[in-house]
């Protein structure tokens, strides 16, 4: 029976020869992802049910992220209860601070995240680490309990979507412009309960720090989860950081799709999400030059090294605006070290940015640059629900991170192509998109 | 099953799409897990005067995409807390339904009554006869049925109680 990329893995992992939408399924899990907000609630349920041991201590990854360094006592609590439990664990994949990072971009990044695998973590961004032709779904604590406690969890396997992205991006717009059109057309549960599954003659100028965007917004759309095929791209990823190289599965060319869309990619301008939903999107050109209090670019979204150097591409020899604060979170340590090695904080620095360690911080109006009433805030993270960054009042607006250095130095929304350096074919290579 | 097959309770309505769980339960309060500690701030950023209001054993009426977002389960435990019964929306986000189910709360869709149902009203349901009535005009409506899958961790009180029989009973 012709099956999809996520069926393949679904069906391989719960010792099926196929499966198909909606039938629901024991899967096999390959990684559990644990960090400080949701895992000691699960922890605390299985201790309540006399369940003291994890089912396999080599298949769990630990980092605190969320509100680290601690930002409160509650919230050091929370990490002391994480750290002690992996240490009676015997949890030896553990990232502490200095090392930590924010769990979806870390992983990957870490090299603990193989092609085929079945992953979860009790966080609606694990979808991110589907970029890697992975089946990654977020999930409550309860959930995570009983992944912990067996290895397997019940899924419902979900039909598809197929994105064909076509054509090579513009200058100026990046992966983030491609989810922010995505959102924009399918809404907001447009995906709900799917697997968003992109192909096309796009993905070879999508980095895999491009293609982690995309599908770490797939929950934005509802999506359960987000997968790239794997690639040369993927494969080069891979080598850099582990001799693993997973298994391979691809979609059959007759398999079954609940939607099929194509976004032509060359024809789209940076976006921008207007307040209150991510599927507000809007083309930079069609939005009114609003006044920014803040910029802030970060999170597991688009933390990582590129988006540093795009932001910095873009901040070089210029200067914060009078009036707007910018703030700039690296999404791991290694990309924190990797952007001081290449000069960037120089650049950010000079620029008049704040330059924080590896937290989701502001992301979810947690610390680090939380909003007050009636602010404004440009951000590169993934939601600008009512309150996600602070205040009720406040309002995020989504972008790329070029559009949010480029309205960092103008202060108010700013298109990313009045800022960029003239494109030379290789760096807008390296850049991916 | 260990719910009462007909509960009643008063309708909080907030019939709007993609009610989010950042504001069943704002991430600043996230560095707690406690139902009660969570309860005082259920809602808060959509009816701040929502924890004011709310009895035990009312139920929430929402729209489509309910609890859409973050998969924090605290937004199941925070509404719990308060002494929510169940939700009715018209459809749900996919975490926050598979929490619900997970942890045993009633979560049912029934787009006709979230469009009937006024605030305040009382309402009755009927979970085996599948049946929602509106106290105060006599309407009735249909909800979808719970899923077997759905019922048989009602009826254990979560997924996590129903592993653990399964696993005493050798099953696992
Ligand atoms: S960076 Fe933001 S979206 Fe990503 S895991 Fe942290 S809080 Fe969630």
């Amino acid at each position: 029976m012709p099956m999809t990329i996520t069926e393949k893995i679904l069906a391989a992992h719960s010792g099926r020869e196929s499966v198909r939408p909606g039938e629901i399924v024991n899967a096999r899990l390959d990684l559990v992802i644990c960090h400080e907000v949701t895992t000691p609630p699960a922890v605390e349920m299985l201790r309540k049910l006399g369940i003291t041991k994890v089912w396999d201590p080599t298949k769990i990854l630990v980092t605190p992220d969320h509100f680290v360094p601690n930002k409160d006592i509650k919230s050091a609590e929370l990490t002391k209860a994480l750290r002690q439990w992996r240490e009676e664990q015997g949890i030896e994949r553990y990232y502490e601070i200095g090392n930590h990072g924010i769990c979806h971009a870390l992983a990957p990044e870490q090299g603990h995240v193989h092609p085929g695998m079945t992953i979860i973590c009790g966080d609606s961004h694990t979808t991110t680490m589907g970029a890697l032709g992975t089946f990654a779904s977020g999930v409550g604590s309860t959930d995570l309990a009983a992944g912990l406690a067996t290895g397997e969890l019940w899924f419902r396997v979900p039909e598809s979507i197929l994105f064909n992205l076509e054509g090579a991006p513009q200058r100026g717009v990046f992966s983030k412009d491609i989810i922010l059109e995505i959102i924009r057309r399918i809404g907001v549960d447009g995906a709900r309960y799917m697997a968003m599954e992109y192909r096309g003659s796009a993905l070879p100028h999508l980095s895999m720090e491009a293609r982690f965007t995309i599908t770490n917004m797939a929950i934005e759309a509802g999506g359960k989860s987000g997968i790239f095929p794997v690639d040369a791209i993927t494969e080069a990823y891979l080598a850099e950081r582990t001799p693993e190289k997973g298994t391979r599965f691809e979609s059959d060319e007759d398999a079954t799709y609940a939607q099929t869309h194509t976004l032509r990619v060359d024809e789209l301008e940076p976006m921008v999400a207007l307040p209150g939903l991510p599927s507000n999107g809007t083309p930079i050109s069609q939005t009114k030059a609003v006044k920014m209090d803040q910029v802030y670019i970060g999170s597991c979204t688009n933390g990582r090294i590129e988006d540093l150097r795009i932001a910095a591409s873009v901040f070089k020899g210029q200067k914060v605006a009078a009036g707007t604060r910018a703030i700039v979170v690296p999404a791991t340590t290694t990309v924190w070290k990797q952007a001081m090695k290449e000069g960037l904080m120089d650049i950010f620095a000079e620029a008049g940015c704040v330059i924080s360690t590896a937290t989701c911080g502001a992301c979810l109006g947690g610390h680090m640059g939380v909003l007050g009433a009636d602010e404004t805030c440009l951000s590169t993270t993934n939601r600008n629900f009512t309150g996600r960054m602070g205040h009720p009042t406040s309002k995020v607006y989504l972008a790329s991170p070029a559009t949010a250095a480029a309205t960092a130095i103008t202060g108010a929304l700013a298109d990313p192509r009045d800022f960029l350096p003239k494109p030379v074919a290789e760096e807008q290579q390296m850049w991916g998109v | 099953m260990s719910l009462p097959t007909v509960l009643q309770g008063r309708a909080h309505v907030y019939a709007r799409a993609h009610i989010n769980t950042d504001e069943i339960i704002p991430a600043r309060y996230l560095n707690v897990h406690e139902e009660a500690e969570l309860a005082k701030h259920a809602m808060e950023d959509i009816d701040v005067d929502f924890v004011k209001k709310v009895q035990p054993g009312d139920f929430i009426v929402g729209g489509e995409d309910f609890g859409c977002g973050s998969s924090r389960e605290h937004a199941i435990w925070a509404l719990r807390g308060a002494g929510v019964k169940a939700v009715i929306a018209s459809s749900y986000a996919r975490i926050f339904f598979r929490n619900a189910v997970n942890n045993g709360f009633l979560v049912l869709e029934c787009p006709e009554a979230v469009a009937a149902v006024q605030d305040g009203q009382t309402l009755q349901l009927d979970l085996e006869a599948g049946v929602l009535h509106i106290h105060e005009t006599g309407a009735t409506f249909t909800f979808v049925p719970l899923s077997d899958f759905a019922k048989a961790f009602l009826a254990e009180g979560g997924l996590l109680p129903y592993l653990v029989a399964r696993m005493k009973g050798g099953a696992a």
